[in-house]
């Protein structure tokens, strides 16, 4: 076990190592950061003197150099646009995302589990079907359309009166398919409250949680129907497994078989490809968090790279990437009490 | 113990009832200031800011002419001297009172700010007469001091005096640096900064001593958010999440306007876009002759009409209406088969190759202008190879001139025409840095020397005529390729009445907003 965790801790290091050498090599593609933080009509002089002063000109190892040294120290940079050092941004934006991403996977747990196992269940129904269906659609759309139609929906609202408005019968259909909005299109509102150090939560008011609403939902529409079709097909394939088929002969409750026997084998790819599909979550944030103005680590990066605010970009990456390390190992380490034939590494069988 | 609860009951229900009274207007921008430091960086957006925690000695009015604001009158004493007399009575969000002290301290500073100091150039000090007096001294005559006396928004200077808990001066001026001023703010303005989350929000109250009681304004408390995304700003406008909002994109103007609960302002705005051609990369472009002949090519109304859907101005020279240097004459002189004459009798009939660059997420629609003038440049036989970059990318290659037509968009900061020529027309010499934007390498001296000459005269008849003549002479040359004035737009729920507010320099003076009921 700590074998595997030190393994785990050094592949980590290297993995910020390459992507730190990476995102230093094609910085200079990225654009000039000293024209993001000047005037237009600043002469060339005056931009030359402070990219001196920022330490551009020396050569591209040198910088490297001293920004490796610094990283060592935990320190990886200031940001040009905060005028704070990257991790102190990251940390202050981290809050606002991990609350999106977790109530997009509260959604997709809620949704998913019962929707996926009824539709393995019963494949024939027209409700079955009809999920399929829906799902198959929501796999299709780009997330960045499904929040335009849901705030268009939802906030803007939408009136339309396709039956005739002078009878009751009319103007009740009228209103069963127009919406009224009202929900908020963007932020994280005004009623934050401060959990610790830098985390305000949305979690314990209403206004907070409404904000979460549109954001949340369009986050999950890209995974849900992922998790509902993968629970399905795995769920359909145990289904027809022999054990449970000695358990059906056996007597036991058609309920036992399908959420204690039946679904515990399932959760085991569901789980590896959710701990992927959670590092991936955190990329699609950035999508959401910009047509949500979510002020989390997405809009962040994506505002990054448009300002060339270079340190706030690598320190950024590394940091997803140390994500992404993490939720992998964690999903080793459920696996093996999922599923306890399941070895680690480095583990003695 | 009850009488505490009762207490408590009562300042609950004083500050409801005191909260139902305040009037709470929320703002979206693409963008929030970068710093609170109004020196630090000469953009837009610190101007809008500015504008709102600050009060200039006088500001531009809806005619493009001055309104006193911290100055309460000014005179010429001579050629070289201008008088402002302040207003008395003001007070700094610190509480501190404004003299002329503060004036001339925040002059000072500016000359030493490396973004400002450019247009502080032509003065050689301020001084200070008596308390509510100051002399603004120019090295030689210059017409221009008023527009630059817009930039003096006077700091509290003994706030800023001294030095932080790090250490370092208050009044220290570094980009991306955690300095006093670009945290905290003292100025006369009619709002302070109550709170600021870069990037997320800022907020402001009204401040309470502020010294223009006339002002019609009545918003208590505002809320400005950037929302960089333009669907999404539309949104928050169009749901009631916000109640002013700018800029509008193009595409949504119609949306707005048809909206029953929406109201819709637009203007036409001084920022010219346009095309240099570069004479150092292409030898026929030193032929006036082919430049003439893409002037021709070019249908500047119609790519106004159609790729920016009417939200555009035609143009077919830098100063747009209301400058000195206007010249109402000059119109676009689209003619296809004129071109072709002009390119056969330059001897290239079969045409040529060239380069094009321009942004794609700068000005509003450049990459599809881009692509309308290599489309129209094909029909003379210029054949383009065109490529758009984002703005952190395109200004490095624009810096190296990589290609042979280079797109620029350019707003004057004086307000003023030869401020449009001095950047983008004039030789190039990088010891006056004269021609900085000049990516056409072209070289009029004749025309150099007229701006030169305006620049010194105090007249403005003569120097409007003056820089009329350049405008023409350019015209005739077609040194550069004019599309268009990028037109401005704002748009604000019903009851937040905007339009008395805006103006041409996108400065809305937020202060004297009156939002209704």
């Amino acid at each position: 076990m700590i074998a595997f965790l030190i393994q785990r801790l050094w592949h980590a290091f290297l993995v910020m190592f390459v992507i730190s050498l990476i995102s230093f090599s094609i910085k200079g593609s990225l654009g000039d950061p000293v024209r993001e933080l000047v005037g237009q009509s600043v002469s060339v002089e005056q931009r030359n003197l402070l990219r001196e002063e920022m330490g551009l000109n020396d050569p591209l190892p040198v910088q490297y150099g001293r920004f490796a040294w610094d990283a060592l120290h935990g320190d990886l940079g200031q940001s040009y646009f905060y005028s704070k050092p990257t991790l102190d941004v990251i940390v202050e934006h981290m809050p606002a995302t991990l609350e999106l991403v977790l109530c997009a996977s509260l959604i997709i747990l809620l949704f998913s589990v019962p929707v996926g196992v009824y539709a393995a269940i019963r494949p024939a129904s027209w409700l079955a079907k009809t999920c399929m269906g829906i799902s198959v659609v929501g796999i299709s759309v780009p997330v960045f359309l499904t929040a335009i139609v849901l705030i268009q929906l939802f906030s803007i609202g939408v009136h339309i009166t396709p039956f005739p408005t002078d009878t009751d019968w009319g103007t009740w259909l009228n209103e069963l398919i127009s919406t009224d909005g009202g929900l908020p299109s963007f932020g994280r509102g005004n009623e934050l409250v401060h959990l610790f150090g830098t985390w305000d939560t949305g979690f314990f008011s209403v206004d907070g949680l409404l904000h979460l609403l549109l954001p949340a939902a369009s986050l999950a529409s890209i995974m849900l129907p992922l998790f509902i079709r993968l629970i399905r097909s795995e769920m359909l394939e145990v289904l027809q497994s022999d054990y449970v088929r000695f358990a059906r002969a056996k007597g036991i409750s058609p309920g036992r078989i399908y959420f204690l026997h039946a679904l515990k084998n399932t959760m085991l790819p569901v789980i590896t490809v959710g701990g992927v599909q959670i590092g991936t979550m955190v990329a699609y944030t950035i999508l959401t968090e910009t047509v949500f103005q979510w002020p989390g680590m997405g809009l962040m990066f994506l505002e990054a790279i448009t300002r060339s605010d270079i340190p706030l970009i690598v320190a950024y990456l590394m940091v997803v990437g140390l994500i992404f390390v993490v939720t992998n190992t964690l999903v080793d380490l459920v696996y093996g009490l999922v599923n306890p034939t399941v070895k680690l590494t480095g583990q003695h069988a | 113990m009850k009488k505490s609860i009762a207490a408590l009951v009562a300042g609950a229900l004083l500050s409801g009832a005191s909260l139902a009274h305040a009037t709470t207007l929320r703002v979206a921008y693409d963008a929030d200031p970068v710093t609170m430091d109004i020196h630090e960086q000469l953009s837009g957006g610190i101007l809008q800011f500015s504008h709102m925690v600050f009060d200039p000695l006088l500001r531009w009015n809806k005619q493009l002419g001055f309104d006193p604001r911290l100055a309460s009158s000014w005179e010429r004493i001579d050629d070289l001297t201008m008088r402002f007399h302040l207003r008395e009575g003001v007070t700094f969000h610190s509480g501190n009172k404004m003299t002329a002290k503060d004036v001339v301290w925040t002059f000072n500073r500016l000359k030493k700010s490396g973004d400002f100091k450019a247009i502080f150039e032509p003065f050689s000090e301020m001084k200070q007469v008596d308390d509510y007096t100051v002399d603004l001294i120019s090295k030689a005559p210059y017409p221009l001091t008023l527009n630059a006396a817009t930039y003096i928004f006077p700091m509290d200077s003994k706030f800023y005096s001294g030095t932080d808990k790090n250490g370092h001066p208050k009044d220290e001026i570094k980009k991306s640096a955690n300095t006093f001023a670009s945290r905290n703010e003292s100025g006369t303005g009619p709002f302070k900064v109550t709170s600021r989350q870069q990037g997320v929000k800022v907020e402001f109250d009204r401040f309470a001593d502020y010294w223009d009681t006339e002002s019609p304004g009545n918003v208590d408390h505002l809320v400005l958010t950037p929302i960089k995304e333009d669907a999404t700003r539309v949104s928050a406008l169009l749901s009631g999440g916000v109640g002013f909002i700018a800029p509008v994109p193009p595409t949504d103007l119609a949306r707005i306007k048809s909206n029953p609960d929406t109201h819709l302002v637009t203007m036409s705005g001084t920022r010219i876009i346009l095309f240099h051609m570069n004479e150092k990369r292409v030898e026929a472009f030193k032929d006036k002759r082919v430049r003439q002949a893409i002037a021709y090519a070019i249908n500047q109304e119609g790519i106004a009409a159609k790729i920016m859907k009417g939200f555009a101005t035609p143009a077919a020279q830098l100063s747009p209406e209301g400058y000195a240097g206007h010249d109402a004459d000059l119109a676009p002189r689209y003619d296809v088969a004129k071109a072709r004459e002009l390119m056969k009798e330059a001897g290239y009939e079969d045409g040529f190759t060239i380069t094009m660059m321009a942004p794609n997420n700068r000005y509003v629609n450049d990459d599809k202008i881009a692509q309308a003038v290599a489309a129209m440049l094909s029909r003379i036989n210029i054949r383009v190879d065109l490529k758009t970059l984002p703005k952190a990318q395109y200004w490095p290659a624009y810096d190296e001139r990589e290609a042979d037509m280079m797109m620029v968009g350019w707003h004057s900061d004086t307000e003023d025409s030869a401020n449009l020529f001095e950047f983008l027309t004039m030789c190039p010499d990088a010891d006056t840095g004269m021609g900085q934007y000049n990516a056409g390498n072209y070289c009029n001296p004749a025309a150099d020397a007229l701006v030169k000459k305006a620049n010194l005269e105090t007249d403005p008849k003569t120097r409007a005529t003056e820089l009329q003549q350049v405008e023409r002479m350019l015209y005739d040359d077609a040194a550069f390729i004019p599309l268009h004035w990028q037109d401005l737009a704002w748009a604000s729920r019903n009851n937040v009445e905007i339009e008395p507010i805006l103006n041409v320099m996108n400065f809305p003076y937020l202060g004297d907003l009156v939002v209704k009921d």
